[in-house]
């Protein structure tokens, strides 16, 4: 067999997986990887920090659903990668993560840029290796990629010390990976799927709850079959949406903390709740014994450590949730005990409660004159880019208003940091967007706070062509933290107070790209007209109501019921 | 309730550090540990005591599954089994108390293993009660050191 050196047969291992694009920073223990790249077809995305790389690639993960994979060198380059991969980690992101290691005889002497970035990642990684015998590298970048996309999926790192990539080795043929202890359940029991479909029939307050798992499975479509099929209201989590149209009647919008007034009293009122590809997390249900008191409750996830960990499930379905939708949807189907007509009539009177509660809490904002309401923002981006653009965020109010304003009909059009909360992720997310779906306008919804935690992203956005828009919402302070303050610290601004912030129109110049801002209501139509219509990155600074605050909101402990309201 | 958990492991560097770093990133605890190969010397077994409430417990099995390396999780106290711990114990045994160490020894069934003239080291096997027994018992008379080896524990073979 033809010998080629270690890091030809990682490269080479990334074109069998059907990678073009990567993003990584050069340092010395990774110069012979990025000198085999050069030689191939794959386009590394030079970053200017290290965790503007994995967030690249995790953004890049959420619009195509493959795996993305970043390239970090040895040390610093490694750990400035870590929040961006517990951020992967904590949303479940397929990517793989290549580092660089200190040559092998050097690994545990203290060596220069040296650091035990597997013993680091560990606990915020799906799984990660060291490779320290050459003969199995090729085996090792398979099964990353395969324990990284499959079950539920996740980052896996592998560190790579310089001299097993310096080595020659066999490229043998991919065969079909099979491992005795990793076995996903895929395939729902028909027993459990049977159980859940009789007690859906006899309902009278179903809701679906519905979260990330059903945009990493592709499950949208059987979901949306299955709640049109059967009349059910439908909420979603901030990972869920985009699993289900937005502007669907039936859609009841985000639950949980900044959730809709109407989706939390559904819930609260449900006496069934169907869990699909969510977990039970405490932004989503507030006081636990007041979560869905009435509810009988079915749970259906790929990782059974999800089901009864926060809330006991009365009937757990271990699968992944495109096949049990599937497997439910056929078991309508199929059953004479299901009368479509007379079970949608049955939830009219459910739906016109729902109906009511939005009546009396629309989602919603009070306008005053021509100061900018951030959420007047929101929904004039919708409106202009037609409810289609890709839409990342930073982490704070910004993301909430996004979440809440958007209407999101397609899944994997939204990519924010849910789990871990990273500020700094929107731009890099947008990015990496950027680079899959060029045609596609990707925007960065953000804060003038946490753009800027990754804001030197700007010249990888510029060197690439990548013409994203970053709309900040400027209200000069650290505004959700500043509106915990308001409403549960007396006013004390500590450590919110942004004195000082920079010109982000000059900013923008200074990176070659175009800065356009608004600080009055009648010009936010025409900067983010301008902003789309130019073929550049573009950040519009909107100066915005300062002390304007996210509503609904349950403060943090109480039951969703209790919420503050607009 | 205590819990003895047998877990099935492939028998490489870095695995024993995810189980623990399971334990303490979950909160959850560890009473003791016990690990070393099996026949098959990829795979290791390790035998861990742990104390929760039925949910408790199975996060704890079910993220224990969840790694990758691991192989096979039993709760073991489900069902009929048998456990064993080890002690190694260096008791005072001078002149007025030699007999009575012995005599102590000899009703647990322990063994004499390394003698001095001020002391005796003595092993005894056992259920963890009966080692916590002899403890309890050597105690009076003077312990200088003790060493436990943790449970081991193997479920009961079917009687059909």
């Amino acid at each position: 067999m033809e010998k080629i050196s270690g890091s030809q047969a990682i490269i080479r291992c990334l074109q069998e997986e059907g990678i073009k694009t990567i993003f990584g920073f050069p340092g010395g223990a990774v110069i012979d990887l990025f000198d085999a790249l050069m030689d191939s077809d794959i386009t590394n995305v030079l970053v200017r920090h290290e965790q503007g790389a994995v967030h690249a690639a995790d953004g890049l993960a959420r619009v195509t659903g493959e795996v993305g994979v970043a390239l970090l060198t040895s040390g610093p380059g490694a750990t400035n990668g870590v929040t961006a991969i517990a951020t992967a980690y904590m949303d479940s992101i397929p990517l793989v993560i290549l580092t660089g290691q200190v040559p092998t005889p050097l690994i545990g002497n203290d060596a220069f840029q040296e650091v035990d970035i597997v013993g680091i990642t560990r606990p915020c990684t799906k799984h990660n290796y060291l490779v320290k015998d050459a003969k199995d590298l090729v085996s090792t970048l398979r099964e990353a990629f395969h324990i990284a996309r499959t079950g539920r999926p996740g980052p896996v790192l592998v560190d790579l010390p310089k001299d097993v990539v310096a080595k020659m080795v066999d490229f043998p043929e991919k065969k079909p990976i099979r491992m005795q202890n990793y076995q996903p359940t895929y395939e729902p029991h028909p027993g459990q799927i049977e159980k859940a479909c009789k007690k859906i029939l006899k309902a009278k307050n179903p809701v679906l709850y519905v979260g990330g798992g059903v945009i990493l499975s592709n499950a949208n479509e059987e979901l949306t079959e299955l709640a049109r099929k059967l009349n059910m209201p439908v909420t979603m989590t901030l990972m869920g949406l985009g699993g289900f149209p937005g502007s669907d009647p039936l859609s009841m919008g985000m639950l949980g903390m900044h959730g809709s007034y109407t989706a939390n009293m559904a819930v609260a009122n449900s006496d069934l709740l169907i869990a699909v590809g969510a977990r039970f997390d405490d932004r989503v249900t507030g006081r636990l014994d007041a979560f869905a008191p009435h509810a009988t409750i079915i749970h259906i996830d790929i990782d059974p450590t999800s089901i009864s960990k926060n809330v006991k499930v009365d009937i757990p379905i271990v699968a992944d949730c495109k096949h049990a939708l599937t497997a439910m949807n056929a078991w309508f189907n199929n059953s004479s005990d299901f009368n479509r007509e007379q079970v949608a009539a049955s939830h009219e009177p459910w739906l016109a409660t729902i109906g009511e509660w939005t009546k009396k809490h629309p989602m919603g904002y009070l306008d005053e004159g021509d100061i900018i309401k951030p959420q007047y923002v929101i929904q004039k981006l919708d409106e202009l880019t037609h409810g289609d653009a890709i839409i990342t965020t930073e982490v704070g109010q910004n993301q909430m208003w996004a979440a809440q304003f958007y209407k999101f009909n397609k899944p994997r059009q939204w990519a924010t940091s849910g789990g871990l909360g990273t500020m700094g992720y929107g731009l890099p997310a947008a990015i990496g967007a950027k680079m899959a779906f060029p045609e596609k306008t990707v925007i960065d919804v953000a804060g003038d706070g946490s753009i800027q935690m990754n804001i030197q992203e700007l010249a990888t956005a510029k060197q690439y062509k990548c013409p994203v828009k970053i709309a900040i919402l400027n209200n000069n302070y650290l505004g959700m933290v500043r509106q915990w303050q308001e409403l549960f610290y007396n006013k004390r601004y500590a450590g919110t107070v942004m004195e000082v912030t920079p010109d982000f129109v000059m900013l923008a110049q200074a990176y070659g790209a175009v800065g356009l801002r608004a600080t009055k209501k009648s010009e936010v139509e025409a900067v983010i007209k301008e902003a789309l219509a130019t073929d550049n990155t573009v950040i519009m600074d909107f100066v915005i109501a300062r002390e304007e605050c996210v509503f609904p909101m349950v403060p943090a402990g109480k039951a969703t019921t209790e919420m503050l309201l607009v | 309730m205590k819990h003895t958990i047998s877990v099935l492991l492939q028998n490489k560097p870095g695995v024993l550090s995810r189980v623990t770093g399971l334990f303490s990133g979950r909160g959850f605890n560890i009473e003791s540990l016990s690990v070393a190969e099996t026949l098959e010397p990829s795979i290791s077994c390790l035998t861990l005591v742990t104390r929760g409430d039925e949910a408790i417990i199975e996060q704890i099995t079910k993220q224990l599954h969840k790694l990758i390396d691991v192989i096979k999780v039993t709760d073991i106290s489900d069902s009929e089994y048998v456990e064993r711990e080890m002690v190694l114990i260096r008791v005072k045994a001078e002149a007025q108390t030699r007999a009575e160490v012995l005599r102590v020894i000899d009703i647990f069934r322990g063994k004499v293993v390394d003698v001095s003239p001020k002391s005796y080291a003595v092993e005894v096997t056992g259920s963890a009660s009966k080692v916590q027994a002899i403890i309890d018992i050597l105690k009076p008379i003077g312990i200088q050191e003790i060493v436990r080896t943790g449970t081991i524990a193997m479920a009961r073979a079917s009687k059909k």
